[in-house]
């Protein structure tokens, strides 16, 4: 097998010290292969390690356990090429539009920057024509927005811009965390779609990390659920939105405001009860506290990963009929169903 | 036919800055019925939290708010004396502010601070029965009477909204207005805080204003639904009839562009930015983003007209 462009590698994340500490995430295999163009996403509450995951795959963290691999090297023996190598494939876009201008310079320096860098550009024509064409495929004017400063442009604005830059880039793989979650709902859809044309034409894979799963039912391919840093329910999103097995999906796709009064959130009894419940430490499957459907044997040890379809796997023991997906190969889930 | 609770009438709201004015609210004119709960929805600078912040007069320089009529109960908030509207506040109407986990002081516990309010609008009670009252606010909201003893760092962003919802709800007013309540909550949190919002609500019989740009969230959970853009109002109607039949052109691409479960993959946004406040276009507001705009459009101010019972909308297409 060809090796992955980006491998983690039973990592672990701790946050804090010795006694006063968080397992971002838990014991966390999955490989993207290069050349698979869809869209993924990781989805999760505040704390299931969302963040932190697409930090480990941008080098921003560095594992307390296991390893990050970048076609089949490890992040910290990467050379300065390699290391230049990897930068540039490996691009994000990130969820506050303003956090990431410098109030000071213009917004072309966000482009500019990058084909100076990587000298993308043999002149200073070429790297304008670059650019515009960058603004051009993202549904902004370049006249409109080229020589502004970033007070100047609107939030939808600037986030498409970020996208540009990523496509200036021609990225081997784009991660993309909240990137509409400080956006206007009427912007989010342009915004959306400027990411699905990035995966479409151009064929970059994208890692799309959310809470909200009504966007990641709408761009994406596979979903991961995360809770504590564990996967939850992983594979086809159609699958895993319309038809959740895993308690917790149940739980989050029950509570998706969807924007139609038909479809009604009904009695919010079952997870105002459970929900109540705080977070604690166990040996068994971390949802358990909160579960519904729990039995003694989730006391005993964490689920493993079961497939409940071709396409689909639960952690869940529910489903403990169906065989076991090993961990390190959550990866070969995201293929097209047969 | 009854006053309604609230009534707005030709409510301007501008921020004088050194360009000029901008015409943060200019001309909103709507009625609120008892028990009623509304949603506010509009993008952002469309002037909603404005609206928010007038009703409370709590609009601070540059901002000033220009002229029309808040009548609460038969009571015209705008003439009210600086001090019969403090003393209106958590009696007859109360906030629940945006990012509410700031808006406690994190020195001060929560019994002290919920205290505060309680004395001074209810200074008969003694200690004993306000120190009750706030167990008994505590619980309304699903928080463990224990709270009352705990600082704001020692909760998580659901459990000091609760505590904000039970200052709000401390005097039992008879208008709420919670912007942006849930924003800042996952999902399942949010709809708890939702859940336990109508049932107060119900319980007390509340007029709520709800404030947001999530239409998932006013899909939910309003009665009735108000669309503002550039400070103006464009739609107003029953959540279920403006869902199933909006008339106005911005809130028809404003629908269209939601995410259902059916359309995987569309996206349609609105095409254009919304307008400067401190110029604003003559004519509809909506006018330059607007595929179905004509000339009448682009010349006169539509008036937002009633057009069947309970159903209000400003667009020459419709009114004339």
């Amino acid at each position: 097998m060809a090796t992955s462009l980006i491998e983690l590698k039973n990592v672990t994340k701790i946050f804090g010290g010795k006694k006063n500490y968080t397992v971002a995430l838990d014991d966390m295999s999955l490989a993207l292969s290069e050349n698979f163009p869809r869209i993924v996403t990781v989805a999760g509450e505040s704390g299931s390690g969302k963040t932190t995951m697409g930090m480990l795959l941008l080098g921003f963290y560095s594992p307390t356990f296991g390893q990050v691999f970048y076609r089949g090297q490890d992040l910290r023996e990467l050379t300065w090429t390699g290391m230049m190598d990897y930068r540039r494939n490996i691009q994000a876009v990130f969820q506050d539009p303003f956090a990431v201008y410098n109030p000071f310079y213009k917004v072309d320096n966000l482009l500019s920057i990058p084909i100076k860098n990587f000298k993308l550009a043999s002149s200073g024509a070429e790297a304008r024509s670059m650019m515009e064409e960058a603004l051009t495929s993202v549904g902004l004017r370049p006249e409109e927005t080229l020589g502004r400063f970033p007070h100047q442009l609107s939030g939808g604005q600037r986030q498409r811009i970020a996208v540009a830059r990523a496509l200036l880039l021609k990225p081997k793989l784009l991660i993309a965390d909240e990137p509409v979650s400080m956006v206007d709902a009427s912007l989010r859809s342009t915004i959306l779609k400027s990411l699905r044309a990035l995966n479409q034409d151009y064929g970059i894979p994208i890692f799309y990390i959310t809470h909200d799963l009504t966007t990641a039912y709408h761009v994406s391919d596979y979903i991961m659920i995360l809770y504590h840093g564990s996967v939850m329910e992983v594979g086809n999103v159609d699958k895993i939105i319309r038809d959740p097995q895993h308690p917790y999906t149940q739980l989050l796709v029950k509570s998706i405001p969807w924007p139609d009064p038909n479809m009604a959130w009904g009695d919010a009894d079952d997870i105002i009860n459970k929900s109540k419940v705080a977070f604690v430490k166990t040996t068994g499957c971390k949802f358990l506290p909160r579960c519904p459907r729990a039995h003694d044997i989730c006391q005993t040890q964490p689920p493993a990963l079961f497939a409940k379809d071709s396409d689909r796997a639960v952690a869940c023991y529910l489903f403990k009929d169906a065989p076991v997906v090993p961990r390190e190969e959550l990866g070969t889930l995201f293929r097209e169903a047969v | 036919m009854t006053e309604a609770l609230l009534q707005i009438k030709d409510l301007r709201v501008y921020y004088h800055v050194d360009a000029g004015a901008v015409r943060a609210v200019d001309g909103v004119s709507f009625n609120l019925e008892a028990g009623i709960k509304l949603g506010l929805v509009g993008e952002s600078g469309s002037g909603k939290s404005t609206m928010a912040l007038a009703l409370m007069r709590m609009i601070k320089a540059p901002g000033k708010i220009e002229s029309g009529q808040m009548i609460l109960d038969g009571v015209d908030l705008l003439q009210l004396s600086e001090e019969k509207m403090r003393q209106t506040k958590l009696m007859k109407l109360s906030m629940i502010p945006q990012g509410a986990m700031n808006s406690l002081n994190p020195v001060m516990r929560i019994d002290k601070q919920m205290m505060d309010g309680l004395e001074d609008h209810n200074s008969l009670l003694s200690k004993e029965e306000l120190t009750a009252r706030i167990q008994e606010l505590l619980t309304a909201v699903d928080l463990d009477p224990k709270v009352a003893k705990m600082y704001p760092h020692e909760l998580s962003g659901g459990m000091k909204q609760r505590v904000c919802v039970a200052m709000a709800i401390s005097m039992e007013p008879d208008l709420i207005i919670a912007d942006e309540p849930t924003s800042a909550l996952d999902v399942v949190i949010q709809r708890q805080v939702m859940a336990m919002i109508n049932r107060l609500q119900e319980k007390l019989g509340l007029a709520l204003i709800l404030i947001g740009h999530d239409m998932g969230l006013m899909a939910q959970s309003v009665d009735r639904l108000a669309v503002m853009y550039a400070g103006r109002m464009m739609e107003i109607a029953d959540t279920k009839v403006i869902f199933g039949n909006p008339l106005h052109p911005y809130t028809q691409l404003l629908i269209s562009s939601l995410p259902v479960l059916e359309n995987k993959g569309v996206f349609s946004g609105i095409p254009g930015v919304t307008p400067s406040l401190l110029t604003p276009p003559p004519g509809c507001v909506f006018h330059t983003r607007c595929p179905k705009a004509r000339d009448v459009c682009r010349e006169r101010i539509p008036v937002f007209t009633e057009v069947e019972t309970g159903r209000w909308v400003a667009c020459h297409l419709i009114t004339a």
